[in-house]
């Protein structure tokens, strides 16, 4: 049972990692990981919104009809975003002015929204809270991740304390800490995510691309709609030929 | 007049300089999952552009007719998100019933819009920006032109990328995600122009 709940955790901290795997929350990961700091701010606020959000849907699975869950799911959502908002207003006035407007759209990060439709929606209390600590988690280790690039590389500090020697003599690349370098690094670290273990997420990232992946599927009412539609056919081939090298590799 | 030059400048400000896919990566989503053909593209455009238009055309009033006088701002996330769900529902039953052409052409996108960031961004950032009514509606098309702008450019750029040979692990996303990196790149360079114009 113990070894179950681990799973859960570690399934969202590397198998499905909601950035790096699945691709979702996009947004939030490219706007704030121009530091580290705010990066840290969005992955800590996102988590408790997802583990708050994920135990209070499971809770009230079975009370939500059916028909309007996604609005009910939203409000549940946005309530917990609004009070992590005034929280960080009231103790963290510095990260709440850094984070801006990217705080109260956490309510349309499709992480958060994706893991209370597949997950929160049919599982029991215990599991979901575990189940949005890891995604959480990996949510912020990516941000981490992608911060820590972005900021040594970027600004020659980490978390605001300079780092010698590069500091001084100019050594970086401004570049990478504004809008360019967070499509590019970003980009790169998907590469070398499919690099290196694509061929075992190819199944994963085909069945959770889906419709049920989608926020919008409730509303949307389809079985595949354009979105889902190009992220299936992007991941395809996304691994496919990747797939096919790792094949060859082992030949 | 100079009333006028300002509201030139918010208009080519949301669609140049703090363009919202590009240099504020808000709408990423939508950005990368329908750019692939140039008609989704301008589609989708289209139909974010209405969107952010109605939704601060609502959201505005409401924030500060309902929330203000009875001091409740912080509620503000909770009522627009509720806001632009109903309001993307009931543009589409009223698109089908009266004009049917633009449903069928804007249809597959409506749904997909509710969650996108830009719409609710823009109407949040609208309030905290303290534009006044027209300012705000000026705001919400230049953010929605800039939107459109982004799509059917990069549109332009992924059918190229179709046909180039990548790396094998840079294939599909990761080089999407590279040459929006240039487009953004030359995006950059517009603020410059605008430290300029503004000087």
């Amino acid at each position: 049972m113990k070894n179950n709940k681990l799973m859960l955790l570690l399934k969202g901290l590397i198998l499905e990692n909601p950035v790096l795997v699945l691709v979702l929350g996009t947004c939030p990961t490219l706007a704030m990981t121009n530091s580290v700091i705010s990066a840290l701010g969005m992955g800590v606020a996102a988590t408790i919104v997802l583990i708050c959000s994920n135990v209070v849907i499971s809770a009230l699975r079975k009370v939500i009809p059916d028909t309007v869950r996604i609005p009910c799911y939203i409000v549940i959502i946005a309530g917990f975003v609004t009070a992590v908002q005034l929280l960080m207003h009231a103790y963290l006035p510095s990260l709440y002015d850094m984070m801006g407007v990217y705080l109260a759209l956490i309510v349309v990060n499709c992480i958060i929204l994706g893991r209370a439709e597949m997950f929160a929606s049919k599982n029991g209390v215990v599991d979901s809270a575990f189940d949005g600590l890891g995604m959480g988690l990996g949510f912020l280790l990516a941000l981490l991740a992608m911060a820590t690039v972005r900021e040594v590389l970027g600004a020659a500090t980490f978390a605001g304390y300079k780092i010698p020697f590069f500091n001084e003599n100019g050594y970086y690349l401004p570049i990478l800490t504004q809008a360019p370098g967070g499509f590019l690094v970003f980009g790169i670290l998907i590469a070398i995510i499919n690099k290196i273990g694509v061929n075992k997420g190819k199944e994963k990232r085909k069945q959770l691309a889906g419709c049920e992946g989608c926020p919008s599927a409730g509303i949307c009412g389809k079985t595949a709609c354009s979105e889902t539609a190009e992220l299936t056919a992007n991941a395809d081939q996304v691994s496919a030929p990747a797939g096919k090298e790792a094949e060859g590799g082992e030949a | 007049m100079e009333y006028l030059k300002q509201l030139t400048l918010i208009l080519m400000a949301g669609v140049l300089v703090n363009n919202y896919v590009l240099q504020k990566f808000l709408g990423i989503c939508p950005f990368l999952g329908v750019s692939k053909k140039f008609n989704q593209a301008f589609g989708m455009g289209i139909a974010v552009t209405f969107v952010m238009l109605v939704a601060t055309a609502v959201t505005y009033p409401l924030y500060f007719y309902l929330l203000v006088p009875n001091k409740l701002e912080y509620l503000e996330t909770i009522l627009f998100i509720l806001v632009i769900a109903a309001l993307v529902q009931f543009v589409e039953i009223v698109l089908k019933k009266f004009i049917p052409a633009l449903h069928a052409a804007l249809g597959v996108y409506l749904p997909l819009i509710t969650t996108n960031c830009a719409v609710l961004g823009v109407t949040l950032n609208n309030i905290t920006d303290g534009y006044n009514f027209l300012e705000s509606m000026i705001s919400s098309l230049g953010v929605g032109i800039g939107f459109l702008l982004a799509m059917v450019l990069f549109a332009g750029v992924r059918s190229r990328i179709e046909n180039c040979p990548a790396p094998e692990c840079m294939k599909g996303l990761p080089v999407t995600l590279v040459a929006a990196s240039i487009v953004s790149l030359a995006f950059l360079g517009f603020s410059g122009v605008f430290e300029t114009l503004l000087a």
